[in-house]
This record gives C-alpha cells, sequence and structure tokens, in this order.
C-alpha cells in the first residue's frame, strides 16, 4: 500500500528526516513511536503534502502512485487520511458543510454520485452512532472552540467518514481522558480491514492498549532505528528511549 | 477660550516676519550644519503654516491659538541668575542618573561635568558639538526629521540653535540612564525651540530621561524635535516625563529609527501641562527589531493633550507594540491617533495597538483615531480603543466586600495606568512615577518636590 | 505554494458574469450640466415647484463645493461635463403584466438570474425595477396599497404624494451634505419611494434592483423611506451592471427616517461592474446613505455585501436621535484586482440609552486597496450611548492592501465605546486542513472566506444571503496567495 524509500527532507535547511525506510501492506497497523524531536509529525506531514518541507531525496508510493507528486487534496482523495496533531479552528464554516463538501469531493474523484443532503445525514448518523458521539459538534463551526478532546474525536469522526485507506494519526492520543481514547481506539478498529491501513504515530504505548499495532518502530533522529513486534512498544514503555540511544552509540 | 478668531495666515506670517527679521542672529555662532537647513525649511513651514482644524493630522488640536500668541524667542543663550545646580535638585529616590539641564531649550552653561561616563561618549550642547566635532552629527541631523510633512518639524528645524545631543559608540553600554532636565524660566510669555539628536551606535545600550518643568508660571510655548537613532542590536529607552503648569503648551515631535536587531522603548507620561501635542514617529528599518511604545495622562481643568504615532514597518519580522492611556477629568481633551503602516514587503510583522480611555466628567472629551495601513499579507496586526467609565462591575465587587467606593475606585484607576507604568525598565523610576499617578488622581500635586519652586 | 499562487490567479482572473449591454430606446439630453439642464429634467418629470427649487438649490451649492479627497482611494479626475444627466427609456411603461414589458429588458433580468416574474411569484418580493433612471415595473403593489403602504418610483411619489416628499426629503441628507450628495439631489432622476404608515408591519421584502445602462450616463438614484410610528420594513437594494469601457458615475443617495418605534432593515448587495483584470473601466460608486432614528427606541440597520465597482466610497450611516435607538452597521465589503474601496459607516449617538454596532469584514485580493472608515460621535447629552465596532480585514496575496480608520469622539462620560480591529491573512493551515480533506484550494477558500462572512451575511434575508454567498465565490475566483 505504502512504500517509503529512503525519504530524506528538511525544514528550513534543516534536515529532519534522514533517510525513512518503510513498507506498509494493506490490512497493517504499523505504530511509529520516538522521543520529541525525533522526526514523527514531520513524516505525517510529508506523507500528507503539506508545504513548507523540502524534500531532499527518496521516493514514495502509494497505491502504486508516486506519492510526492500529487497535491494534497488528491493525496486525500486517493484515500490518504492525516489526523491532526493540532486541528485547524475554521471560524464560521459549520462542520455538516465542511464534511459534505469533504465526502463528495471524494466521491467525485472515485466517480461516483455526490450523497444528497438526506443520504449524507443519514451517513453522519450512523456513523455518530458508531462512536457514540453525541451530535452538537456537527452543528458548530470546523473545530473552534472545541476542547483538546472534541477536536481529537472529531477527526476521527472524519475519518469514520472517509473511510480512507491509509489513515495516518498523530499524537491523536495526547492529552485524551479514556473516554476519548476509547472514541480513537473504536474508530481505528471499525476501519480495521484487509483494505485498510493505519499508521500511529505516538509518544506512549497508552493508545495501543486499545489499538494493537502488527509492527512497532523507533523513530530516532530521522530515522527508523529499531522496528519489532507490538511487544517492542512495552519495552519502551518500560525502559524509556535512552536505551535505544545507547544501544545506537 | 473666548479667544476672537484668528486669522491662519496671521499667524503664520508672524512667524515668517520673525525668521526674516532674525535670520543673521539664527546663524550667529550655530553651526553650517544647522544654518544650511534653515531657508529649505522656512519654505516648507510656508507652504502649510501652522496646522488648523482642517489638517488632518492635527484634526482633534488647533494650534492656532497657542502659535498666535505673542512670545520672547529665545534665539541666543541667555544667562541665568541663579545657579539651576542648586535650585534644582531631582529628588526622586534611588534614581541614579547623569543628569544635565537645559534652559529654554538651551544647554545650561554651567552644567556640572558628567563624571565617569564610558570612553568615547559624548554628552552636550548640540550647538558645542555641531561645532567643535561636526562629523559626530552629519550623517544624522535633519535625516529623519526631513521625512516628515509636519509644518512644524520645519518650523523647528528653521530655528533650532541648541538641544540636547548624545552619542554612544559601537558597543558602549551606559550603566546610568542620562536625565534630561528641561526647564522653563523667565518673566514673559516665552517660545523655545529645542533641538535634540541622540546617536547609539551598534550593541549600544542607553537609557534617556527627559523631564520637563516649569520654574516661572508664565504662558509658554515649545516647538521640540528630537531624533533618535537606534543602532543595530541596540536596546534603548527613551522616556519623557511632563510636568510642566497649565500654562505651558509644547509640541513634541520624535523621530525614531531603528537599525535591525534592535530594541527600542518609549514611554510618555503627562502628568500635567496646558496643551501638549507629542508626535511620536518609528521607523523600523532593519528586520528583527522591536518597539515597544507607550503613553499616559492625566488631564483636568482646560488642558489638552494629543499623542500622535506612526510606526512604520518598513522591513519584515519586526514586532511593535503600543499602549496609550488617558484619564480625563474636568474639562478636559484628549486625543490619540495611532498609526500601523506595514510597508509592502515587511513580511511576518506583528504590530498591535491600544488606546484606553476613561471620561470622569461628562465635559471632559476623547477623540481617539486609531489606523492601520497594511500593505503586506503575511502579518498580524490589531488595533483596539475603549472610551469609558471604569468598570462599574469591580467597583461594585470591591463595595462589596467593604472598600469604600472612593478607595475603590483609586485603586482601580490605578491598576488602569500602572499596566502601562510597569513597561518602564527605570525600577526607580517606574516606582516614581506610580508614586506620581496615585497623587495625581488624588487630586493632590503631583509635581516633583524640587519643582515646587516658582 | 506555486499551486495556490496559479489557483489564485486563475479565481482571480475570472471576467465580470454580468457583462453584456441591452439595446433599449434611450430618450437622452446632451451632456453636461448648467441650469438649464436641471430645469429640464425637472420639466421632463413634470415636477412641482418646490422639486425644481430643491433642485437649483443643491446645483448652486454644489457649484461651490469641491470632491473630497480624504478617503484612501486614487481616483483620476472626473469631468462633471462629459456625463449625460438624463436618460430614461422611450416609451413611458405603464404595464399591468410582464408581457407587455421590452422582452430586451426581461432578458436582461433573466440574464441576471433575477426573473421578473419568480421573484414575484417564489419569493413574494414586490420588485420595483429601476433600469437607468425610471422606474419600469412595480408589482404587488395593490397588496401593498390595502395595508396603506406606499412602495412606488421617486418620479410618481412626487406627483401623488408631494406633502411627504415635500417634508421628508433632504431630511437624512441635506442638500450641502457633502459633494456627491448635492449632485445627486440637483440631478437625480427617479428611484425609489417607500411609506409605511404607523402600526404596519410591512408584509413582505421590498425590493429594487439598479442596473447601469445606457453608456456614457451617470445614474443618480434617490431613495426615500419613511417609518411612522411602529411600523416595521425590510428593503433590499441589488445591483448589477453590463460591462462598460469607460468609467460610469454612480452618485445614489438613500435617505431612511424611523420615527417612534419604527423598524427599518436595508440590505445591499452591490456588484457594479469592477473593471476588467486589467484596472480598465468599472463604476465609480459616490454613494451616500444615512437614516436618521428620529423617534424613540426606534431601529435602523444596515447591511451591504459589497463586491462590485470600481471604486466604492460609501458610508451607511445612523443618526441615533431618538432615545434609545439603535444603529446597526454589518458589511462585507469585497475587492479583487484593482478594485478600491474606502467604505464604512458613521453612528452619531444624541440620545440618552442609544446604542450602535458596527461589524465590518474586509476582504483584499489581486491589487486591491480595501479600506474601512467609520465614525462613533458621542454628543455630550447621549448618556449611556454603547457602541462595539468589529473591523476585521483578511488578505488574500501579498499585492493588496487592507486599511483602518476609525474615528472615535466621546463626550460623554457615562458611554461606553468599544473598538476592535484585526488584519491577518487567510489562513495556509486552514487551507491545507481543507486540502487534506479532499477539497481543492479554491474551494476552500471560498468557505473560508465565506465563514469569514457568515456574522454578516446571516443578517441578510434569506433569498439574498444565498445570492451574496455565491457573489463572494465569483468574486474571489482567481485571485489568492
Amino acid at each position: 500500500m505504502l512504500t517509503i524509500k529512503n525519504l530524506r527532507a528538511s525544514v528550513e535547511g534543516k534536515e529532519i528526516l534522514k533517510g525513512i525506510n518503510l513498507e506498509i501492506k494493506p490490512g497493517e497497523i504499523h505504530a511509529i513511536m520516538g522521543p520529541n524531536g525525533a522526526g514523527k509529525s514531520t513524516l505525517g506531514n510529508v506523507l500528507s503534502g503539506r508545504e513548507g518541507y523540502e524534500i531532499e531525496e527518496g521516493e514514495v508510493t502509494f497505491l502504486g502512485e508516486d506519492l510526492l507528486d500529487l497535491s494534497p487534496e488528491d493525496r486525500a482523495r486517493k484515500g490518504l487520511f492525516l489526523s491532526f496533531q493540532y486541528p485547524v479552528e475554521i471560524p464560521g464554516v459549520p462542520m455538516v458543510n465542511f464534511l459534505k463538501t469533504s465526502v463528495n469531493e471524494h466521491r467525485k474523484f472515485k466517480g461516483l454520485e455526490p450523497l444528497t443532503a438526506g443520504e449524507f445525514l443519514k451517513l453522519m448518523r450512523e456513523k455518530k452512532d458508531m462512536l457514540h458521539l453525541d451530535s452538537q459538534l456537527t452543528n458548530r463551526s470546523v473545530n473552534e472552540g472545541f476542547s483538546g478532546g472534541e477536536k481529537k474525536k472529531n477527526e476521527i469522526f472524519q475519518m469514520a467518514m472517509l473511510e480512507p485507506k491509509l489513515a495516518i494519526l498523530d499524537e491523536t492520543d495526547s492529552g485524551l481522558d479514556i473516554d476519548a481514547l476509547r472514541v480513537v481506539a473504536e474508530g481505528v478498529n471499525a476501519l480495521k480491514s484487509p483494505e485498510h491501513s493505519t499508521i500511529v504515530i505516538t509518544h506512549y504505548q497508552r493508545l495501543l492498549d486499545y489499538i494493537v499495532p502488527d509492527f512497532v518502530h523507533v523513530l530516532y533522529n530521522g530515522q527508523i532505528v529499531k522496528s519489532a513486534g507490538k511487544e517492542l512498544a512495552l519495552e519502551l514503555e518500560e525502559k524509556g528511549y535512552d536505551w535505544i540511544k545507547k544501544e545506537l552509540v | 477660550m473666548t479667544q476672537t478668531r484668528i486669522n491662519k495666515k496671521a499667524v503664520s506670517e508672524k512667524y515668517s516676519e520673525l525668521y526674516k527679521e532674525k535670520r543673521s542672529l539664527l546663524d550667529e555662532g550655530s553651526s553650517p550644519l544647522l544654518n544650511r537647513m534653515r531657508d529649505v525649511s522656512m519654505k516648507r513651514f510656508e507652504q502649510v503654516g501652522v496646522p488648523g482644524f482642517k489638517n488632518e493630522d492635527y484634526k482633534y488640536t488647533n494650534l492656532e491659538r497657542v502659535f498666535g500668541k505673542e512670545y520672547r524667542h529665545v534665539l541666543a543663550y541667555e544667562t541665568v541668575d541663579v545657579d539651576l545646580n542648586e535650585v534644582f535638585q531631582c529628588d526622586v529616590p534611588q534614581l541614579d542618573t547623569y543628569t544635565v539641564l537645559l534652559i529654554n531649550g538651551w544647554y545650561y552653561a554651567r552644567n556640572l561635568q558628567l563624571e565617569g561616563l564610558p570612553e568615547g561618549v559624548v554628552a552636550g550642547s548640540l550647538k558645542q558639538i555641531s561645532n567643535e566635532q561636526p562629523e559626530l552629527l552629519e550623517n544624522y541631523l535633519n535625516r529623519q526629521a526631513a521625512l516628515s510633512n509636519d509644518p512644524l518639524v520645519a518650523l523647528n528645524t528653521a530655528f533650532a540653535k541648541d538641544g540636547f545631543f548624545l552619542y554612544v559608540p559601537e558597543g558602549v553600554k551606559l550603566e546610568k540612564p542620562i536625565q534630561v532636565i528641561n526647564l522653563t524660566r523667565g518673566q514673559e510669555a516665552t517660545f523655545s525651540t529645542q533641538r535634540n539628536l541622540i546617536i547609539t551606535g551598534a550593541k549600544t545600550e542607553a537609557k534617556v530621561i527627559f523631564c520637563d518643568h516649569t520654574l516661572s508660571s508664565i504662558d509658554c510655548l515649545g516647538n521640540n524635535v528630537t531624533e533618535v537613532f537606534v543602532g543595530d542590536g541596540a536596546v534603548v529607552d527613551v522616556y519623557t516625563i511632563q510636568n510642566q503648569n497649565n500654562k505651558s503648551n509644547s509640541v513634541n515631535s520624535s523621530f525614531f529609527k531603528v537599525g535591525e536587531k534592535s530594541n527600542l522603548l518609549s514611554g510618555v507620561a503627562c502628568l500635567h501641562g496646558g496643551l501638549i501635542r507629542n508626535n511620536l514617529v518609528v521607523s523600523l528599518d532593519g528586520e528583527h527589531s522591536e518597539a515597544g511604545v507607550f503613553g499616559m495622562s492625566f488631564t483636568d481643568k482646560r488642558q489638552h493633550v494629543d499623542n500622535f504615532t506612526n510606526i512604520l514597518h518598513n522591513k519584515a519580522n519586526c514586532l511593535s507594540n503600543q499602549l496609550y492611556k488617558n484619564v480625563l477629568d474636568e474639562d478636559s481633551v484628549g486625543a490619540f491617533t495611532g498609526r500601523i503602516h506595514v510597508a509592502r514587503d515587511a513580511q511576518k510583522t506583528n504590530a498591535f495597538q491600544r488606546n484606553n480611555n476613561v471620561l470622569l466628567t461628562d465635559t471632559a472629551k476623547m477623540n481617539t483615531k486609531p489606523q492601520l495601513i497594511i500593505d503586506a499579507d503575511d502579518v498580524k496586526c490589531s488595533h483596539g480603543a475603549t472610551v469609558g467609565q471604569i468598570d462599574l462591575d469591580a467597583l461594585f465587587y470591591m463595595r462589596a466586600r467593604g472598600i469604600n467606593e472612593n478607595d475603590a475606585r483609586m485603586m482601580l484607576m490605578n491598576a488602569f495606568a500602572h499596566e502601562v507604568v510597569q513597561e518602564i525598565r527605570v525600577e526607580a523610576l517606574r516606582d516614581r512615577i506610580d508614586e506620581l499617578v496615585e497623587k495625581r488622581l488624588k487630586g493632590e500635586l503631583a509635581k516633583c518636590h524640587s519643582c515646587d519652586i516658582n | 505554494m506555486e499551486e495556490q499562487d496559479k489557483i489564485l490567479h486563475e479565481v482571480t482572473s475570472k471576467e465580470y458574469e454580468f457583462g453584456f449591454s441591452s439595446d433599449f430606446d434611450m430618450d437622452t439630453i446632451p451632456k453636461g450640466l448648467n441650469e438649464d439642464v436641471i430645469r429640464v429634467i425637472s420639466a421632463k418629470k413634470e415636477e412641482p415647484e418646490f422639486m425644481l427649487n430643491f433642485r437649483l438649490e443643491a446645483f448652486r451649492k454644489w457649484q461651490k463645493m469641491t470632491m473630497p479627497d480624504w478617503a484612501y482611494l486614487k481616483i483620476p479626475p472626473i469631468d462633471f461635463q462629459e456625463i449625460i444627466y438624463y436618460a430614461a427609456p422611450k416609451k413611458k411603461p405603464q404595464y399591468e403584466s410582464l408581457d407587455e414589458i421590452d422582452p430586451d429588458l426581461l432578458e436582461t433580468f433573466n440574464k441576471l438570474g433575477i426573473p421578473l416574474e419568480e421573484q414575484k411569484i417564489l419569493s413574494g418580493v414586490a420588485v420595483d425595477a429601476v433600469i437607468d433612471s425610471v422606474s419600469v415595473k412595480t408589482t404587488f403593489k395593490e397588496t401593498l396599497a390595502e395595508k396603506g403602504i406606499i412602495f412606488c418610483s421617486f418620479s410618481e411619489a412626487v406627483k401623488e404624494h408631494p406633502d411627504l416628499i415635500q417634508k421628508y426629503l433632504g431630511m437624512s441628507v441635506p442638500v450641502t451634505d457633502n459633494f456627491f450628495a448635492a449632485l445627486n439631489s440637483a440631478v437625480f432622476s427617479d428611484g425609489s419611494f417607500c411609506y409605511i404608515p404607523k402600526g404596519v408591519k410591512c408584509p413582505m421584502e421590498l425590493s429594487t434592483y439598479f442596473r447601469i445602462n445606457a453608456s456614457g450616463t451617470g445614474q443618480f438614484e434617490r431613495t426615500l423611506i419613511i417609518a411612522d410610528d411602529d411600523s416595521q420594513v425590510s428593503y433590499l437594494e441589488g445591483c448589477t451592471a453590463p460591462m462598460r469601457d469607460e468609467n460610469q458615475l454612480h452618485a445614489a443617495v438613500v435617505e431612511i427616517i424611523a420615527l417612534d418605534r419604527a423598524n427599518v432593515k436595508y440590505s445591499t448587495v452591490q456588484n457594479w461592474y469592477p473593471g476588467d483584470k486589467n484596472g480598465k473601466g468599472g463604476v465609480y460608486n459616490f454613494v451616500t446613505k444615512r437614516g436618521i432614528c428620529r423617534g424613540e427606541s426606534s431601529k435602523i440597520s444596515w447591511t451591504q455585501v459589497e463586491t462590485g465597482s470600481a471604486v466604492t466610497w460609501k458610508y451607511p450611516s445612523c443618526i441615533l436621535m431618538g432615545d434609545n435607538s439603535v444603529g446597526e452597521f454589518n458589511s462585507v465589503a469585497l475587492t479583487n484586482n484593482y478594485q478600491q474601496a474606502d467604505t464604512g459607516t458613521k453612528m452619531i449617538h444624541i440620545g440618552k440609552n442609544t446604542k450602535s454596532t458596527i461589524i465590518s469584514k474586509g476582504i483584499s485580493a489581486g491589487k486591491s486597496d480595501n479600506a474601512y472608515r467609520g465614525l462613533v460621535k458621542v454628543m455630550p447629552g447621549a448618556s449611556n450611548a454603547r457602541n462595539f465596532s468589529q473591523c476585521d480585514s483578511l488578505l488574500l496575496g501579498s499585492n493588496c492592501g487592507a486599511h483602518t480608520f476609525p474615528y472615535i469622539e466621546v463626550a460623554n462620560k457615562s458611554s461606553i465605546i468599544e473598538h476592535e480591529a484585526t488584519t491577518s491573512k487567510i489562513g495556509e493551515d486552514q487551507i491545507f486542513y481543507c486540502n487534506q480533506r479532499g477539497i481543492s484550494t479554491e474551494d476552500a477558500i471560498g468557505m473560508i472566506v465565506n465563514g469569514y462572512a457568515k456574522e454578516v451575511l446571516n443578517k441578510l434575508p434569506m433569498e439574498f444571503a444565498v445570492e451574496a454567498q455565491k457573489l463572494l465565490q465569483i468574486s474571489l475566483e482567481g485571485s489568492v496567495g
């Protein structure tokens, strides 16, 4: 599904990603862990096409296509979803309109007819029920005045609506209470199928109690320095990142 | 003001005639650096004349009245019959400064020697230094002021002969602030024209405090210009404390040219005075610089205070922060115009401005005109202005806790003013201003003790 | 970034949709202005003497006035002798039904997407269509007449209700008010008149559509709305103009008088031709709009969406005379390409407990300049006056300007006046967030701008709000960086 080969990227002349290699197959859940400043969020941003990052080297293919050549919206429409670490507030734009536009853009891309208002509302209700969300969020402007937890739940809700092929969850668990954490986990687990893959970027092991990864990678200083099964996360939780740093020296 | 209508033309012509009449006296003893600017400046003055209401920049301040009066112009140094060093002793506790005195716009001839100034620092009379070391000034004098369209700045340039001069060479840090005490004294109505120039080199640190005082109860009018050049990486503070009698009027135009990675703080506290107009222009001409521009005024009787600021963001990545507060009592009138101008390529500009005013009576008036002129897109700019009374909810809250109304009012007003006072970076001065403000609000005479003399 | 620039460029380069002109037979008088021209205008309109005197007085005052130069606008000199001051369709129409109307005219309206019939039937809006100065058709007149509401062309009102005209004309906007108001007072050709009697709540939105049509004719509309005690009315004004190469002058005057407890809501969507993308052509729009809240507890509310004109000079104002009266100003002004706008409001607090609210949303794109200019003045007797102003500017691209010039003059201690203004660029992170959800940059910008302007758009009547939203999107097409 996603192949990253020797990806190097920099911000304002400073190299952040120093040769990332990663292969994600359909149906897999990968966790990317690492200390602060390791380049975890940069990876998510580069994959989704955010401006301000220079790609120095490397290639990324997504569903057989060169991902780096696509505009951010085309990456999204092809099925790449980024759950933002800091979801943006867009005052005055109702969540419903925003999401309807988004869903129909995705459908148009696939050559499907746009959903009618009725169909859309029905879909929205289903997904809300699935995630046990209260219905207030969708009546407000996009993320405006949402609490930290509400913003993250809203990201997962959008993910559920858009059913992406590959979802990247950038620190979605940071600052969440147990309830919000449960919503996030339910959202990811509901999407789990042989066609859908997930990258969970996180600092802590906590979320991985709910979402069981097939692989855990440690990102350190712009490179993946260690990859293993889910047991690695527990080990990291216990020992912190220092032992990995030491191992590297 | 039961003044008869003043003929605008006649007001301006008076100055033209005076200029013609005193032309040779103006040149006498002055440096060619000053003299060569006179004629062209006078022409610029004459093109507009003394600004009246029709002049958009002077919409809220009628200067024709004060400029129309008859004055004695101090165009040559006059010896003083007492020793001002003894008569005047600034008694602010713990305020340890290098102190110089100016009298009616002239550097006092018997100023004490400034002891302990770092090597290379030149502080003294503009007249003397422009004659003796013209090379220090020639690239600076009038380089900022000449860019102004203000006719009164041109009038100052035409008439200026002396004022305070400071030069701080590269890398020098002044440990103590320099305190410049401007005194007005005389037997009859006096007009003074003071010209100050402050040049700080790269990576310097300097603090200058101007204190305006009147020693006589006479009508007076000052038309003053100060130019300040802030070198790259310099940290410069300029404070002005205006504490004059109610017959004393002044127009003060200050120009700050700020280099890159420097930090400027300008603070104006107007405690007493008649009609005061402060023009302040800050040109941020280097990237990554910061300017804090603060002011406050407390007015009563028929006082009139007008602060006019213009912050020019000419280069990218600069920050400016303005805060002006006014408390207006009795029949006083206040005005504030604050302009932020972000030039086309000055991206990543952050420019903020706030103006808060409290009216204490129904006869006091406040006019405020904040302005944003933005020609770059990647900017964060805001201004806010309020006119109102003190927070009645807060007042009630305090009374409900048993504080009597008067005390509660005072506390709230002090808090209102303190937001500006706290920006002062000289501790002793900050405490002093807090104290003066409190006295001023209580209606006690808020003059410095030694300024009580007549 | 480059991609965005490209899209913005495409969006801004979209041509004016409503640029077409219809060939009507025009009854014009030669260009130029003097007392004789004014006498001819007055005579052609068969006006009573007081009207001619009103015009002549205005003209004499106007001759002594000069064009105001304080606005943040660069306007080439206007030769007022090169303008034709009167144009009317030749066949003075008095139609019973729409069938009788010049098919060209109907076609014009159809192109604009505002067919009279549909408007009439679907939205229940009575439309008084003004094409080049003379009122062509007024609908729903009977329904209104039953309630005692007078809604007709200004000329008709001069003939039928001279007493009302004589009493109220010039009350809000005296002939000497300003250069353009004086010019309008001297030469105005026609416009709308509306009177809502005591205690009547107007059952429908009243509406006029203005268009500039004849080549080289100035447009001088005059609108007068009088809301008597305890009455209520909502008035809509919409403008679109066909494409012309030379600049056209528009100097309208709108006067509103609200008596005791009357409530008037005046909404405008202004989409005059803004000139092409190189700044050629376009309408000069110098409008004086003012309402007086004469009566106690009366209310006047202005809402405007301004996307058109090469130059806009416009300050819909409220004079809050009556105690407890309320003034509102809600504005969205969008400029693109070489457009210039200097617009805002004046709120003059005279009565006690008067309140005013100002919400201004400026959007600048292309190489345009967009300025807010507003005055809040509290007179000594206006105890407990309140004003809140919020002026925001949004910049799209680095070649445009956004400027804010509020004037606040307060002479009463019990008043509370608050003004806030911010300027910022459109959020790149917002655009990216939308992109990440599959929404194109162009749609994202449209969405964000509409969201930004929503507070004001919400104040528009429903059918207008939809049109305004579309207009914002169209006007922005091709524009952000």
